[in-house]
């Protein structure tokens, strides 16, 4: 009965009002109004308990804390750590401090990460590449040495470039709640801070492969697709096939006829509901292993969009006339000969 | 109609006059002309002896640039490819392995690097794409093939010859 009961709050994100669940944080409310004034986000994500707080990127203003304690709160809160009250006023896009304290997170996080997006095998799904594109100054101001690692091979199919990492925690909660012992976490602290595993020892986990699929940026990738190509000139394609140990809902990226790699469903906050196994992503990479479902929504400014045509089978794009190949062939035999 | 410009201008046709009608007048008036011309300054070049000079910003032959040391500066990372309009431009990524650090500036390089000519239209979008000051369209004209499959320009045409000091003194000398 009391669960019946419970009033729905009313929260006003940047002018535009929402009733949601009491306990629901800032950013998931703005998520229910969807649009420009979602919050981005880094390291909270949905699916892993405990996630978020770490980035700092969705901080929002509170300008009227509830409709019983109007006072504004005094600093600007992390969206995703906050829950909302009743009467709640958040500003997002509309504060100019907003903005600029994003703007300055980005630069904190662009602080260590280096600038080879044209190396990176994320660049174009990268969601520091994205936010550092919206928020971003267009020089760094750091004159230091930046920190710099070793690439780790983590298994034989992720490799991480602790270089990237942001330090989301997003990897290490996947590591402790996806898989049973959890052989993976963040070590030292501050600027020294690393993911590793426990002295560099080899993964080995059915689902450990999803810590590829929740990297934010391109610490942790998947070795199988190392420089085979680049995001935007892939195609992905939803596909379901029956997997005794996970959901078996992916998403393929085509280069032509051939699948190179295979990753979770993501939605259009980047996350995946539904974890795939490590058989699916690394070891089933014919067509003839999937059910394909359709060619995967894209947003539409998203670079992957580019060249691509949303249907699987594209209209050819110049008519098949056996006469004219005839004759092509016929004369390049002459011109062969000529010399 | 009224005009809409008011550049229009009204021809008048009338019947020529006696100095018209017998056509000398207007024959010495032509040859004027062309003798005249004949001490004027050519505007031809006798082209294959002499040759125009390029304007500066003149788009020709892709070439794909080495930096100080001799590294290829490509990295493959297909933003020329993306760019492109007419879709000229396809490369394939490998991994640099060690020791072949004198050849390749970072760790990705292209092993395969396609221009197809045919395709191509000069645009200069390449060259504003690439973060990594690789590709120039700083040749001269693409010249003619027989056959279509020459026109696809790989990796040995494309890339410029390492920069050597003591060939160029050579040259020079001799």
């Amino acid at each position: 009965m009391a669960v019946e009961q419970l009033e729905k709050f009313t929260v006003t994100i940047d002018g535009i009002p929402v009733q949601v669940e009491p306990g629901t944080s800032i950013l998931n409310a703005a998520r229910q109004i969807g649009g420009d004034i979602v919050p981005p986000a880094m390291c909270y994500y949905s699916t892993l308990e405990g996630s978020g707080g770490k980035c700092r990127t969705c901080l929002v203003k509170v300008s009227k804390g509830s409709e019983k304690d109007p006072r504004p709160m005094p600093k600007l809160v992390a969206s995703c750590r906050t829950n909302v009250m009743d009467g709640m006023e958040v500003q997002n896009i509309t504060s100019t401090e907003v903005l600029d304290a994003r703007k300055s997170i980005v630069e904190m996080l662009l602080i260590n990460h280096p600038l080879d997006c044209p190396v990176c095998d994320q660049a174009g799904e990268c969601k520091l590449q994205d936010l550092s594109y919206e928020h971003g100054v267009e020089q760094t101001r750091y004159e230091f040495e930046r920190r710099t690692f070793e690439r780790i091979d983590i298994g034989d199919k992720i490799q991480l470039h602790m270089n990237r990492c942001i330090l989301c925690y997003r990897c290490v909660y996947v590591a402790n709640q996806l898989t049973e012992g959890r052989q993976h976490g963040v070590m030292y602290r501050g600027d020294h801070a690393e993911i590793s595993t426990f002295i560099e020892k080899a993964v080995d986990n059915d689902f450990i492969g999803n810590v590829i699929d929740v990297c934010p940026v391109g610490a942790l990738t998947d070795k199988t697709f190392r420089f085979k190509s680049r995001v935007w000139f892939t195609k992905p394609v939803d596909a379901h096939r029956d997997c005794p140990t996970c959901s078996g809902q992916v998403t393929l990226w085509y280069k032509g006829e051939e699948v190179l790699r295979v990753t979770g469903r993501k939605d259009e906050y980047n996350e995946v509901h539904d974890f795939i196994c490590n058989t699916c992503r690394f070891d089933k990479k014919r067509t003839s292993d999937w059910v394909l479902d359709e060619p995967t929504k894209l947003d539409k400014e998203s670079v992957i969009t580019a060249n691509h045509y949303n249907t699987f089978q594209p209209i050819p794009v110049i008519k098949n006339n056996p006469e004219l190949q005839e004759a092509n062939e016929e004369q390049l035999a002459r011109t062969e000969r000529l010399k | 109609m009224q005009s809409l410009s008011n550049r229009k201008k009204v021809l008048e046709q009338k019947p020529m006059n006696f100095w018209e009608r017998i056509y000398l007048p207007a024959i010495v008036k032509g040859l004027g002309i062309t003798i005249r011309h004949y001490f004027k300054k050519k505007p031809t070049v006798k082209y294959p002896e002499q040759e125009r000079p390029y304007s500066k910003n003149f788009r020709g032959q892709h070439s794909l640039k080495r930096d100080e040391l001799g590294r290829e500066r490509c990295t493959a990372c297909g933003l020329c490819a993306l760019s492109c309009p007419a879709e000229a431009i396809t490369m394939t990524a490998a991994e640099r392995k060690k020791g072949e650090e004198h050849l390749y500036r970072e760790e990705k390089y292209a092993a395969v690097y396609e221009i197809n000519m045919l395709r191509c239209i000069f645009c200069g979008l390449c060259e504003e794409a690439c973060p990594k000051e690789a590709i120039y369209l700083d040749g001269s004209h693409v010249t003619a093939e027989y056959l279509r499959k020459d026109f696809i320009y790989g990796k040995d045409k494309l890339v410029e010859p390492v920069f050597d000091i003591q060939k160029l003194n050579q040259k020079q000398s001799s």
